[in-house]
């Protein structure tokens, strides 16, 4: 298993997400020996998991049964352990495609934070490109660092401990994209630019406040950017559903032709498969700001 | 002759760790220049994992046996000695030319120019662009292109690097805009505070319609046509500032006859689709094509499934993030695949290699295990599926029925010359039609080839994921290309339509064999974002299609049932079962 490269069985060392039903899912890293306690009973790793096919699924101690999937940047997203707030697939998938993210591409990236976008990055540009990635705070960035090599993604990436505002991505003239998601991007547009290809490149600011968006913005076209736009991208999910409307009772229709065959009995009703949105939903993660740097 | 940025040789394993020559097994990094990645790709593109430019110097990851290895230090080693002196160049080149590489393409390598690769050749598929406006065209010397109500020829853009700006003259030629567009009139800073004064008598502008038309026969250039504007606008002085901003934007917009040239990519093609001909591509707006390469999960190195009707536009967006790497099969209905998307995206053509294509109306055949791809007639079956069966008959059949009489009136004449021209057309038509029916023969022979290799790929029933965008009905699609995926392997299925997903999803639900079914639809909002001015964009997309997505599992056998563990399933069972269907 690695996150740029898929493999049918399951070894030691893998992680694995562990599929318990609707919207339950946990990541588990794989080991010789090692049991893992779900609501459906125990999972031993050595007999249930290892050498086992992803996919398949597995039956638990009292009888229950779980899914054993392949990890993905996007399962991965979901079952992450949380240092700081993180980016979801919808913002992450309009990012990769508005950065031209592809094979080869090489990416700065600040912070680093949990690592969920950063997994996102890494699947796109395996197997040639390479992520240099800054995280300020210490302990995340040592984190970020052992769970890369973790999860086999190690080779793609640098993690670098420093202030991306004073001190920039320690790269230039390498990047063909650069994001932003930090408190005060304005202030490493400029490293953005230096870190950049020559010949130009894609970046992207992401900030939940609209004046973190305005100051970048402004930012941005002070340093030269062009195609500035600024974007909101959410997601709605609509859950399938079977509903019954039931019909009323009108009595009885033309009583004289068609005495009692077309009433309706008071318990009638149609079924309809629909879908309804959820009761809640998140309305906003953050204003996605992309630009261009022209060739210099 | 060969010259390196970087003489140092440095061998790393995956963990960053220097290593010894002994543990070669392991994957290499090395660090040299840039060149180096040019020569080793074309000599071992297999063996190369990664390789990365950094400020300082290029790392190259390799995979390989040692032996591979000794080979390649030897290389280096070479280099080495190259960058001090060059008299070993000569050992390289008979070393080189023992590995049958041609001479041309490592000298190539070499003396490349940086900004070579980032120059518009002839044949370049680019996209033109003006203002929000796309449109892909391929460079082609002496073609007249016709683009937001203009027309011009795009000959000079030929040798000029991707990113420039090009005025167009008279007579359709391109003129490149070098310097910095210097800001607009910024020098008459007088503007008013509100428009209470400002009425609307239709003689603000003092320049007749007329005149705008002589200015633009003088063949004044955009940009003095807008100054002529606002110098002869009345009250263009009493508007507010942000109003004469404005009122400038607008005027730009329609005077300024520039278009810029770039290098397409996903998201400019998928902008310019959705922007001109959104019919063509099912109404996939750019953001759920994004979603749909995310969920997806389309990375290099997959073996990934893709159906769609999209013009190309998401087989190129697939293939994009693949970067040349893995495998695509491109399902197709009908006659042919459509790909006029896909050349937009300008791919070099090792990408080619890698794409490969399966008539959908031998799906069930291949899961039946009933296809022979060494049959003849494969070919015809794919014909008459598609109407075209008719085709290779009649013509014949036509030329048949010519002939007969012509040959009977032939006989009744006695002329001689006049039949022996006879026979000679009559040779010349049987001439032609056995090249015809020849190379129809090389074409159906190549057609069986790529049938074959194409099925060969999916009897694995292993691909790595599956995308379709169509505007056929999706639920058979689904259910039909789902079989030819491993598990635990993502699916994508786009429908400008809701309903067929609900279809889709509840099938998908009676039958299993898939998890984290989500039927979702995206919501994208634009903004402007200018000093005191900021708000959403006024038009928005009322809607971009709906998803559906999901993660294949292994189907249940009924070997489960006998196990012992069965006993207390059927409890657990049903507690699952009310939790998914929540």
């Amino acid at each position: 298993m690695s996150f740029v490269e898929y493999s049918e069985f399951i070894q030691e060392g893998d992680v694995a997400i562990i599929f318990l039903g609707h919207d339950s899912m946990m990541p588990i890293k794989v080991q010789q020996g090692a049991q893992t306690q779900t609501r459906y009973g125990v999972i031993r790793h050595s007999k249930d998991l290892i050498g086992q096919r992803f996919g398949t699924k597995v039956t638990c101690s009292k009888g229950g049964w779980v899914y054993v999937l392949h990890p993905t940047p996007e399962l991965w997203t979901l079952n992450l352990p949380h240092r700081t707030q993180i980016l979801y697939t919808t913002d992450i998938a309009n990012i990769t495609m508005m950065l031209e993210l592809k094979p080869g591409s090489v990416v700065c990236e600040s912070g680093t934070g949990s690592g969920s976008l950063s997994h996102a990055i890494l699947r796109t540009i395996a197997p040639t490109g390479h992520l240099h990635t800054v995280e300020f705070h210490q302990q995340r960035a040592e984190k970020a660092a052992e769970e890369f090599r973790e999860h086999r993604v190690g080779h793609l990436v640098t993690v670098r401990n420093q202030d991306v505002c004073k001190e920039g991505f320690g790269v230039t003239g390498v990047a063909d994209a650069v994001f932003l998601d930090i408190p005060s991007p304005w202030e490493a547009i400029q490293h953005a630019k230096s870190a950049m290809k020559k010949q130009g490149g894609r970046v992207c600011s992401f900030s939940p406040c609209i004046e973190q968006v305005q100051k970048t913005c402004e930012a941005l076209a002070g340093q030269g950017f062009e195609e500035i736009s600024t974007v909101e991208v959410l997601l709605r999910v609509h859950e399938v559903r079977s509903i019954t409307l039931p019909l009323p009772d009108f009595g009885p229709d033309k009583p004289l032709e068609t005495p009692t065959d077309t009433r309706i009995p008071s318990n009638a009703s149609v079924l309809c498969k629909t879908t309804t949105p959820p009761r809640e939903m998140a309305g906003h993660t953050g204003y996605l700001t992309f630009a261009t740097k022209p060739r210099m | 002759m060969f010259e390196f940025d970087h003489p140092t040789v440095l061998f790393y394993n995956s963990l960053s760790r220097r290593l010894d020559a002994t543990t070669w097994n392991e994957p290499i990094r090395v660090d040299y220049g840039e060149r180096l990645i040019h020569l080793l790709s074309t000599i071992c593109p297999e063996r190369i994992l990664n390789a990365k430019e950094t400020q300082a110097s290029t790392w190259v990851y390799v995979v390989g046996d040692i032996s591979y290895f000794s080979i390649l230090l030897f290389l280096l080693g070479i280099l080495n000695e190259c960058y001090s002196g060059s008299y070993k160049s000569s050992l390289l080149f008979s070393w080189l030319s023992s590995q049958k590489i041609r001479r041309e393409t490592v000298l190539m390598a070499d003396n490349e120019d940086d900004d070579s690769q980032q120059r518009v050749n002839e044949g370049d598929y680019v996209v033109l662009k003006r203002g929000d406006i796309y449109k892909a065209v391929q460079i082609q010397k002496k073609k007249k292109t016709v683009f937001e109500k203009q027309w011009f020829f795009l000959d000079n853009a030929v040798g000029e690097l991707y990113g420039t700006t090009f005025e167009v003259v008279s007579g359709g030629t391109l003129q490149p805009r070098k310097p910095k567009h210097v800001e607009h009139a910024a020098d008459a800073k007088e503007a008013g505070t509100d428009n209470r004064h400002i009425l609307d008598d239709g003689k603000s502008q003092k320049l007749t319609r007329d005149d705008i038309e002589t200015l633009k026969e003088q063949g004044l250039k955009g940009q003095e046509i807008v100054q002529q504007l606002i110098e002869n606008s009345t009250t263009f002085r009493d508007k507010t500032e942000f109003a004469q901003e404005k009122y400038i934007k607008k005027k730009k917009k329609k005077y300024e006859n520039s278009v810029m040239v770039l290098r397409p990519s996903c998201r400019i093609l998928a902008m310019m689709y959705h922007g001109r001909e959104p019919g063509k591509i099912c109404h996939l707006r750019y953001d759920t094509l994004a979603q749909m390469l995310t969920l997806g999960n389309i990375h290099a190195g997959s073996k990934v499934l893709v159906f769609e009707t999209c013009a190309g536009l998401v087989l190129g967006a697939v293939m994009e993030r693949m970067g040349g790497y893995g495998s695509v099969v491109q399902m197709y209905p009908g006659g042919g695949p459509v790909r006029a998307g896909v050349e937009s995206f300008g791919f070099p053509p090792h990408f080619n290699d890698t794409l490969h294509e399966f008539p959908i109306q031998h799906v069930n055949a291949l899961l039946a295990g009933t296809l022979d791809t060494d049959a003849k007639d494969i070919d015809a079956d794919g014909l008459q599926a598609n109407g075209e069966k008719s085709d290779p008959t009649s013509p014949k059949k036509a030329e048949n029925k010519k002939e007969s009489p012509d040959a009977e009136d032939q006989n009744m004449e006695t002329n001689s010359s006049e039949n022996s021209a006879a026979e000679k057309e009559a040779q010349e038509r049987e001439k032609r039609r056995e090249i015809r029916g020849q190379e129809k023969k090389v074409r159906m022979e190549e057609k069986r080839k790529k049938l074959a290799a194409a099925a060969v790929l999916l009897q694995g029933r292993n691909a790595d994921g599956l995308v379709i965008a169509s505007r056929f009905h999706p639920c058979p699609v689904l259910l039909g290309l789902i079989k030819f995926l491993a598990p635990s392997r993502p699916f994508v299925v786009y429908s400008q339509y809701k309903e067929p997903l609900i279809e889709c999803y509840t099938k998908l639900r009676e039958q299993g064999g898939a998890v984290s079914l989500r039927l979702t639809d995206s919501w994208i909002r634009h903004y402007q974002v200018l000093p005191n001015r900021t708000h959403p964009v006024l038009l928005m997309s009322g809607g971009g299609g709906y998803l559906l997505s999901g993660t294949t599992v292994t189907t249940d056998t009924p070997k489960v049932n006998t196990e012992p563990t069965s006993v207390e399933e059927p409890a657990a069972k049903r507690v699952k079962l009310e939790e998914e269907t929540e």
